[in-house]
């Protein structure tokens, strides 16, 4: 076995460039990614190769305007949606295919997805308790003790105790019911959370909790984030970097603090100056 | 410029809108829900209001209820006045008249408010043609031109098309014009911006502003972002649990909170240009049937004291802001300290 690249079946070594030398090595790749919608005639590119990678311990930032792809990325990334063309790595294992049977379970302990709507995301029959230990057992074989135990120490992460395992989804508040899905999502433990727009439809006084609690998650588990959203405020509280889209192209990439603070791109410019602040004036856009 | 609302003449002379010691409950349960307590504000003619707070804080009900538009279980006390007459004894032709040519009403999901069969000009001409105030003619000039204002280049074509032809921004674009169509004389926005984009939202704000202004229409803007209402109103009514806890104009409420729950919203938004850890309010936001004896925030309220959670203050002047706060005073300089550290 002389070629590096001898385990290509399962394993892929990946060769994409560092952006930031202080982190670690990629966990998620992602080549010349193109996605298509339509029929032949009406069809339509929601993302346009796009190319980005993400390190281990990472928090990467998506954001642009609606229809400017940072969904459908996501969802590719996910599993939810295959690519028309392109390349999806992660953690070695290349999930461009999407994640078929027999691989959902492998794929599902490297990626976790936390969707914006907590009120459609959880099974309103299920108790919260229940839905996790059915996780638990399905993933990791628990049962008794060790069962609950990390039931009461999943919920303890996001911020809920042990009564809260007894409940229903629809006897919770927005707040709490994205805790549980962010709960959900870490019991598998997986390397790459994606957050899409996951703290948008919660109230301020609420979101800042759950940024708060995202910002703790990372600092203790080491996870990376792949963090849609549209609002910029909330980009610059949780990512390191952050990629910029428009109509499904890469606009800009960088720092998070670099690209907010000095935009070297008009499109950027105009996302970031929209945003109402002390003394700012709505604005009819420049044609 | 600054109106403290609260009171209801200035020197301006009456108020356009004058909402007094408003109360609504749900009257089909047992026991009743609270839903809003309390509730004054008044508004002179051309002013704009920023009515803030999060979700069932009473800030959408508050609206419904100056628009009659309440549901038939929820009882109404207290006074709301327009122009001097009391909205709650119109009469049905009266309230027809002040639904269609007195106030205007745009909704934050303007798909959710119009006809997916009807198309856009049918919608804008429709309502005028109705109050026999225009010939459909002059009806449809008229939207024409007002669409034209709103910077949509081709109003022609769009008077044919149907709503889901149209984007988000535009269709609420055609929302700004529909209200506009009967010339009110006071403009309800309810969320009018949330559901769309910041570069969108930043478009249908300034056309929106543009058109108060220059009508000189009041605008009574009710939203959860309390950057966008202090930018673009004159006056702020922060509500919390169906009550208003502080009023003000908008800059020196902004700048200088004087209620430790605005002062805590202000603390929780995310900057976009530094990075720090949010101050987040404990808890979850309270409705009204869920608040006790004392005041609505005391649960949250990291200055709470006895008297707080036993006795609900009342609304009172503390240098230029109206607050309802025990302790307006004493937590003033810790306030300040929160908000710029």
């Amino acid at each position: 076995m002389t070629d590096p690249a001898g385990g290509q079946a399962t394993r892929v070594v990946t060769t994409a460039p560092q952006s930031s030398p202080n982190a670690g090595s990629a966990i998620l790749t992602v080549e010349h990614l193109t996605k298509v919608f339509g029929r032949s005639g009406r069809e339509h590119k929601a993302v346009d190769d796009l190319s980005f990678h993400l390190d281990e311990g990472e928090s990467l930032a998506i954001v642009g305007e609606s229809g400017s792809g940072k969904t459908t990325t996501a969802r590719i990334v996910a599993g939810l949606e295959t690519a028309t063309s392109g390349r999806v790595v992660m953690d070695g294992l290349d999930v461009t295919r999407g994640p078929r049977t027999g691989r959902r379970k492998d794929v599902a302990r490297i990626v976790q997805m936390v969707f914006q709507d907590p009120f459609g995301s959880l099974d309103p029959r299920q108790k919260i308790g229940k839905g996790l230990e059915e996780l638990l057992t399905i993933h990791f074989g628990l049962s008794g003790s060790g069962l609950s135990d990390r039931v009461s120490e999943l919920l303890d992460q996001v911020g809920l105790d042990d009564r809260h395992a007894a409940y229903l989804p629809r006897t919770l508040s927005g707040g709490q019911r994205q805790r549980v899905a962010i709960a959900r999502a870490l019991a598998l433990e997986p390397k790459i959370l994606i957050l899409d727009e996951a703290v948008s439809a919660l109230d301020v006084s609420v979101q800042a909790q759950v940024l708060n609690l995202l910002v703790d998650i990372r600092q203790n588990t080491g996870i990376s984030y792949l963090f849609v959203s549209h609002d910029l405020g909330v980009v610059r509280q949780v990512t390191d970097n952050c990629l910029v889209l428009n109509c499904g192209k890469l606009v800009e990439s960088g720092p998070t603090a670099q690209v907010l603070d000095a935009p070297a791109e008009a499109y950027t410019r105009a996302l970031i100056d929209a945003v109402p602040k002390p003394g700012w004036k709505p604005r009819r856009r420049v044609v | 410029m600054m109106t403290a609302a609260g009171v209801s003449a200035d020197a301006r002379g009456p108020a356009l809108l004058d909402i007094r010691d408003l109360g609504i409950r749900l009257t089909d349960r047992v026991p009743h829900r609270v839903l809003v307590q309390d509730v004054t504000l008044s508004m002179h003619p051309g002013e704009s209001v920023g009515l803030v707070g999060e979700s069932g804080s009473g800030k959408s009900m508050t609206v419904k209820a100056a628009m009659r538009l309440l549901p038939s279980n929820a009882e109404v006390e207290g006074s709301i006045e327009f122009d001097g007459r009391l909205v709650d004894r119109f009469s049905r032709s009266e309230l027809a008249a002040y639904r269609s040519s007195d106030v205007g009403l745009i909704h934050q999901d303007p798909r959710a408010h119009t006809n997916p069969m009807r198309t856009v000009g049918q919608f804008l001409v429709e309502s005028v043609v109705a109050t026999r105030k225009m010939s459909k003619r002059e009806a449809t000039d008229r939207a024409i031109s007002l669409l034209a204002e709103m910077g949509i280049g081709d109003a022609r074509r769009r008077m044919d098309q149907y709503p889901h032809q149209l984007s988000g921004g535009l269709l609420q674009r055609v929302m700004i014009a529909a209200t506009l169509m009967n010339e009110p004389r006071l403009i309800f926005a309810d969320e009018p911006t949330t559901a769309l984009d910041v570069t969108v939202q930043s478009e249908v704000m300034a056309i929106l502003m543009e058109q108060i202004e220059e009508r000189d229409l009041g605008m009574l803007l009710v939203t959860h972002d309390l950057d966008l209402a202090a930018a673009v109103s004159d006056t702020l009514v922060v509500m919390y649990a169906g009550t208003v806890v502080e009023s003000g104009g908008a800059k020196d409420l902004y700048a200088d909170p004087r209620h430790p729950y605005t002062a805590a919203l202000l603390a929780s938004r995310p900057s976009t240009t530094q990075v720090k850890r949010l101050v987040s309010i404990q808890g979850r936001p309270a409705a009204a049937f869920e608040v006790g004896q004392g005041c609505v925030f005391a649960a949250r309220c990291p200055f709470a004291t006895e008297l707080c959670r036993t006795d609900r203050p009342e609304m009172r002047l503390v240098d230029g802001s109206h607050v309802a706060c025990h302790r307006a005073e004493a937590i003033a300089d810790d306030l300040k300290v929160a908000l710029h550290d």
